[in-house]
């Protein structure tokens, strides 16, 4: 059972990958823009506060990133801190909850600030 | 006559770098080297060679800190100035000097199923199998493969997680998923996945950059990855 979970682990981490790298993107290309046009914190509120199209893509970027990050995490737990397996995961999946947490969070304030 | 200053590991676990001054000669290589300070001025160094011409793997040894062929490692290419400093291979133990211990490794060979399991008899006729196939072209990337253990040293994963099936063992069983006569796939793809498999692998290209055949481990390695997550996907692994 754990070399299937460890398969859809890595299947998981490759799918969320292909989703944050047109993510990243797009959120770079938004920063970009942002600065050089000297928006200011209320102007960015103002664009975002109640779009739908910058809450679903927030939430998608939350996602992937909830799922991606906390499977590497766990990798490297075991290979560097001496984690089991066991308390690696279950330490990665808490560190998924609170990127989540803390991404929703955010992205609540961000259509509703 | 030219000297060149080695270094050169003795002892086990315990031990250290010794010195030796050897005559320099045109094209003189690694395992020359070696060979002169063990017939000249060191009787009891111990070192493994066995063809001299890069076809057997016995000679490999880390060489300027990189693991290589000493039979086919040119002095002029990796002397530092005058310098020269070499050990055993790295994550293997050492049995004595620039000896180590090849057991794990292999036995490493036989943990990821890297032995092929027919179900022809002879009684029946040959397979055949297309040279042009995807599958077969897959397993020929990799074929060539002589167990030196140069990818194996060079790893980092197998430093960080020494029970890592490592590349050369992961290499071996990508050429068996890729070989339609084989019978045992399913035990295959289990034994070669999980944390101690290719799921491990973070694909720094170690074993891809010093591999004296030029093979791609760590291709092979992403290659088990795909294939375990579709049979994981099926519930078959």
């Amino acid at each position: 059972m754990e070399h299937a979970a460890q398969a859809k682990r890595w299947y998981w981490q490759r799918v969320s990958a292909m989703v944050l790298a047109l993510c990243v993107l797009v959120h770079l290309v938004t920063i970009v823009y942002a600065v050089r046009s000297g928006l200011s914190g209320e102007a960015l509120l103002a664009r975002t506060r109640g779009s739908v199209a910058f809450a679903a893509f927030y939430a998608v970027f939350v996602m992937a990133c909830a799922v991606h990050v906390p499977i590497g995490v766990a990798r490297i737990a075991e290979e560097w801190l001496g984690l089991g397996s066991c308390a690696a995961n279950a330490a990665a999946n808490a560190f998924a909850l609170l990127l989540a947490v803390m991404g929703f969070t955010a992205v609540y304030a961000m259509v509703t600030g | 006559m030219p000297t060149l200053r080695v270094s050169i590991w003795r002892g086990r676990t315990e031990g250290g770098f010794v010195d030796y001054d050897v005559p320099r000669h045109e094209s003189q290589t690694v395992l020359d080297v070696v060979t002169h300070v063990q017939r000249h001025l060191e009787p009891s160094l111990a070192y493994r060679f066995a063809c001299r011409v890069g076809m057997c793997g016995s000679c490999a040894m880390t060489v300027n800190g990189v693991a290589r062929w000493t039979c086919r490692t040119h002095i002029a290419n990796v002397a530092d100035g005058d310098r020269l400093e070499i050990a055993p291979l790295a994550n293997l133990p050492v049995v004595k000097d620039l000896v180590t211990d090849m057991r794990g490794f292999f036995d490493k060979w036989a943990r990821a199923k890297g032995r092929f399991e027919g179900r022809r008899t002879r009684d029946d006729d040959f397979a055949r199998v297309d040279p042009a196939s995807p599958a077969r072209k897959l397993a020929d990337a990799g074929i060539e493969c002589i167990g030196c253990g140069v990818c194996y040293a060079s790893c980092d994963v197998v430093a960080w997680r020494p029970d890592f099936l490592g590349p050369a063992a992961l290499n071996r069983a990508w050429t068996l998923v890729n070989d339609v006569r084989d019978d045992a796939q399913r035990e295959r793809l289990r034994a070669v996945a999980g944390d101690a498999g290719c799921h491990a692998c973070h694909t720094q290209g170690s074993c891809v950059e010093r591999c004296p055949k030029h093979l791609a481990p760590a291709a092979a390695i992403a290659g088990l990855k795909r294939v375990t997550a579709r049979a994981a996907a099926r519930g078959k692994l």
